[in-house]
């Protein structure tokens, strides 16, 4: 009983009524995302349609979500079991199917490889101004809770937390910490108005730093492409002996917000998420041509030095459209400019799996060759054999 | 008599096409085509005078053709000098295109008051320019993709009316009195300083070549400002088209084309390259190459069609004859766009429409070989006819050989995955282009029997395949240029998703046959449906970018698509009816 239903679960999971029927969901998700990007941005739509299992609506008026359609990890997960459970019942290895297994397979690579992708890339920037020297990257959606002891002015010392700690309030214990950090409230996007400027401000929360002067705004998230969230947070400080005190932190803050504790300064900032590398990376020359009496960009180019920290490497790279840096598992691209042309702005990916399309791409492009010649052959001789036996009687 | 017919009908067509080459005829003596072919730096790129009147014309009025205001007809070169030298006169002719009822209010104008309905003369607008102006002043904060029609046709108007008035400014101070006096001492020119500098600020033609020393072509102006700040005299470029206008103004014929003559002379003997793309350039766009293949190909489609009804393998021949013709004239066309442009030949929008019907009219030359019905000519001549009637639409928004983005600005992979993925698209929309033919000729008309269904059922299959393949191999080499700019191999940007439904379309297709889901008719409605797919992947997404949302149902392009794809929806609405609704089933069946 339970092998025949484990049989036909297979036939159904091996049928290629299931392919079609999932290849047209794939159609119509990536049609609804499309569409969809006018009001998300195209981050917000990866988000919500393609790296997720399923795609949830909010129910209006409460703050309840439902699943409306499969997401892309369920989809390309389905896709991928449909195609496994084929090759392993239906498709029998052949030379006339040969072209199909290649596609197949490298079709396997492919979806493998763009879950790996969807789950670890990492898209930074890098903004430069021309002579500045950086060691890291910045990400655009990503910030960190960071809390440096300044005390030796020779070096800081760092400890940075992902900000998720911030934003699910928990109590931040941390070795290096003489004390507790935990936030009091969090604001995925706010605007900060200097207190003296405001008739009707509330009660001051933060007792250290800047914040006991600025009062918080909580701004809706937005998804424009143009526009950046501003991700504040109230944090309060507690030492063995009680509490410190409670600091405004906000990635609109230029400075970071500093106490001193048991003799030693330390400095708290919610900040871009820094991605370091063991290289340095100094900007001496950023270039824009347009084309001339016009204001069409022709090209776009930063000449940097880079220097690796062990000092195996030293040279000047230019960087420019269509020609990345690849150095230190990442690729530096220009993406853009700002500052009157006086700052470049380097886009820095790392992606592991990055070579992972280039083969699955090459398996089925050749697969798929490979299977249509096959057909074409086919066609061409039955063709022939049926010109020659329309040609016999005539010739008889 | 009947069975010479094909031969005739090609005699006939290489006639004509022999007469678009025929030198324009002069006119009043003027030798304006001398004129067109004399070189000018404008967008970005070095063009003959010829290329800007007409393109300026196209964008300021959707025609070549100018009329004045004592009911003469004007040809693009002799407006173009026009402007340049009696901005006066130019002034009154109504060649300024305004389509939106409440822009033309601004001006206190009716339809009535303008040529044809719709084009006004810039004379008439002046009144209300300050008003224009503030309206676009108005509409400058709002974001681009949240503008109304109105606020976008201000700005279209405030954009077309600054190109026109700029141009006046490319040789001479159009409210200078006598120009050409104001030249002619070498003392005169330091006190006409602010002069040259306002002609320097607007002006859009850069007419005068570099000398040794100066990297680029310059403005009338600025090399005016440069003799007047040395003391030198005028560059000979500004003295002899400031003598040209002398001679068009007076009327004397002799005096231009001796002008001209020798200024082209002497560029001739510094600037040969650019001289010969120039003269190629002029007389491309005399010859119109598009549009002599686009009447070909009506004529080739109306010939197939006839030919399943009557005569099949004479108008049959005729067909493949003509689109053969046409296929090979738009083979030049395109050649000579790549040499001009030095680019492979897809760059933009426009040159992807006449890519797709050369491609998808290729393809048809082949299977119209291999299996003779007149069905792929059919099918191809009408592909090539509207991808050249798009590609019409497309041109009236500019220069088509504009300067390529610095992110586009790599002819390798402009080779590679923009030829291969625009033949995916020209394969696509063939394959649902046959089996438009196969359910029109199978429901409305008994001419489908079993053999010509078979034969579009394989045609169908086999170009599926084949657009399989390239829209895949094309979507895949897309992944890797942007991986290598951009840092990533898919972005799931509103153009790389259409590409991608392309695919998955196709590969369902392949599925449902393979899988024995579908038959020929629901095969047929199936690559109908690509045609859905593939117009959506090519202009729908770029509607997407400028904000469907807020605008896209009011624009042309938008109804256009739209209707495309319900013509699209009730074909397919047709293929699903049971086969005893077909005429050509039923027929088969008693």
């Amino acid at each position: 009983m339970t092998r025949t239903f484990f049989k036909s679960l297979l036939a159904t999971l091996a049928s290629i009524r299931l392919t079609v029927f999932l290849l047209v969901l794939s159609i119509l998700m990536v049609f609804a995302a499309t569409l969809d990007q006018v009001h998300l941005g195209v981050w917000g739509v990866q988000e919500k349609y393609f790296h997720s299992f399923f795609v949830l609506t909010r129910i209006a008026g409460t703050p309840y979500s439902v699943p409306v359609f499969p997401g892309g990890y369920l989809l390309g997960g389905v896709l991928l079991a449909n195609l496994l459970a084929a090759h392993c019942t239906r498709f029998r290895l052949a030379w006339k199917n040969c072209g199909i297994w290649l596609t197949h397979i490298g079709l396997i690579l492919l979806l493998i490889g763009e879950g790996v992708s969807g789950l670890w890339q990492r898209d930074s920037q890098m903004r430069l101004d021309v002579g500045q020297t950086k060691h890291y990257a910045e990400s655009f959606r990503e910030t960190e809770l960071a809390v440096a002891d300044t005390t030796d002015p020779r070096y800081d010392e760092v400890v940075a937390i992902p900000s998720v700690w911030v934003e699910e309030r928990a109590e931040i214990q941390h070795p290096r910490l003489p004390f507790t950090l935990r936030a009091t409230a969090y604001y995925p996007n706010a605007m900060l108005r200097m207190r003296n400027a405001t008739t009707d401000a509330p009660a001051p929360v933060a007792t250290l730093g800047d914040g006991t002067e600025i009062t918080v705004q909580p701004a809706p998230v937005t998804y424009k492409p143009n526009e950046s969230n501003w991700p504040t947070a109230f944090i309060e400080i507690r030492g063995t002996d009680g509490l410190i005190g409670t600091v405004l932190v906000s990635s609109l803050l230029v400075s970071p917000q500093a106490f001193a504790y048991q003799g030693r300064t330390w400095q708290v900032s919610l900040r871009a998420k820094r991605d370091y590398f063991p290289v340095a990376i100094t900007l001496l020359k950023f270039t824009h041509d347009v084309y001339p009496g016009t204001s069409i960009p022709k090209d776009f180019a930063s000449t940097i030095r880079l220097r690796s920290d062990d000092g195996r490497e030293d040279r000047q790279v230019r960087i420019y459209m269509n020609s990345p840096l690849r150095f230190a598992g990442r690729a530096f691209y220009q993406a853009g400019y700002d500052n009157n042309d006086r700052t470049s702005v380097l886009q820095v990916v790392r992606n592991p799996a990055w070579t992972v399309p280039y083969a699955a791409c090459g398996l089925i492009a050749l697969g798929l060759a490979v299977q249509f010649l096959i057909h074409l052959l086919g066609f061409a001789r039955r063709r022939a054999t049926a010109t020659a036996a329309a040609a016999q009687p005539k010739a008889s | 008599m009947k069975t010479k017919l094909p031969a005739i009908v090609a005699v006939f067509a290489l006639l004509g096409l022999a007469c678009t080459l025929w030198p324009e005829p002069r006119r009043r003596g003027f030798d304006l085509a001398a004129f067109g072919r004399l070189p000018v730096l404008a967008d970005g790129r070095l063009k003959p005078m010829d290329s800007v009147a007409r393109n300026t014309l196209l964008l300021l009025q959707g025609r070549q053709r100018v009329a004045t205001p004592d009911g003469r007809s004007l040809t693009p070169h002799e407006w173009l000098l026009t402007v340049l030298f009696q901005p006066a006169t130019a002034d009154a002719c109504r060649m300024i295109r305004i389509d939106n009822a409440d822009v033309l209010s601004l001006f206190n104008l009716s339809p009535a008051d303008g040529d044809g309905g719709v084009r006004f003369a810039f004379a008439q607008l002046r009144p209300g320019l300050a008003e224009l102006d503030r309206q676009a002043q108005l509409a400058a904060p709002v974001e681009a993709a949240e503008r109304t029609t109105f606020q976008r046709a201000v700005e279209e108007l405030r954009e077309h009316l600054l190109l026109y008035d700029h141009l006046k400014f490319s040789l001479q101070a159009p409210d200078s009195p006598d120009f050409p006096a104001l030249l002619a001492s070498a003392a005169q020119l330091p006190a006409a300083r602010p002069v040259f500098e306002t002609m320097d600020s607007f002006s859009v033609l850069r007419v005068v070549p570099p000398a040794s020393g100066t990297p680029d072509w310059r403005t009338a102006g600025r090399s005016l400002l440069a003799s007047a700040a040395l003391g030198a005299g005028v560059d000979p470029a500004v003295r002899q088209y400031t003598a040209m206008g002398r001679a068009w103004v007076a009327g004397d014929p002799e005096a231009f084309n001796a002008v001209v003559r020798d200024y082209a002379a002497s560029l001739t003997a510094s600037f040969a390259p650019v001289m010969r793309k120039c003269a190629l350039e002029a007389l491309f766009n005399r010859a119109e190459p598009f549009y002599s293949s686009l009447v070909l190909y009506v004529v080739a489609f109306l010939c197939a069609v006839v030919s399943w009804l009557k005569w099949p393998d004479i108008l049959g021949r005729t067909a493949l004859g003509l689109m053969e013709l046409a296929f090979a004239l738009t083979t030049l066309g395109i050649l000579a766009r790549m040499w001009l442009e030095g680019r492979p030949p897809v760059t933009n929008l426009y040159s992807s429409a006449l890519f797709i019907g050369w491609g998808a009219v290729g393809l048809c030359l082949i299977l119209e070989r291999l299996d003779r019905r007149a069905v792929a000519g059919a099918a191809g001549s009408l592909i090539g006819f509207s991808t050249l009637v798009i590609a019409h639409h497309l041109s009236l928004s500019g220069d088509t050989l504009e300067m390529m983005r610095a992110v586009l600005d790599s002819n390798f992979w402009l080779a590679t995955h923009v030829v291969t993925v625009t033949i995916g698209y020209a394969s696509t929309f063939l394959a649902g282009f046959l089996a438009i033919i196969y359910i029109l000729r199978g429901v409305l008309t008994r001419s489908l029997d079993a053999a010509t269904a078979d034969s579009l059922a394989r045609m169908v299959y086999g170009i599926v395949c084949f657009a399989t393949f390239f829209s895949f191999v094309g979507t895949v080499l897309g992944g890797i240029w942007a991986d290598q700019s951009w840092g990533r191999f898919w972005g799931w940007d509103p153009k790389e998703n259409g590409a991608l439904i392309i695919v998955i379309w196709n590969a369902v297709i392949l599925h449902a046959r393979w899988g024995g889901l579908v038959r020929q008719r629901g095969l047929m409605a199936l690559a109908v449906f690509g045609n859905i797919v593939t117009a959506w992947s090519w202009f729908g997404t770029n509607m997407l970018g400028v904000g469907l949302h807020s605008y896209g149902f009011t624009s042309a392009a938008f109804y256009g698509l739209l209707s495309f794809v319900l013509v699209q929806v009730a074909l397919i609405a047709l293929a699903l009816l049971p086969p005893g609704r077909w005429r050509s089933f039923r027929a088969a069946a008693t």
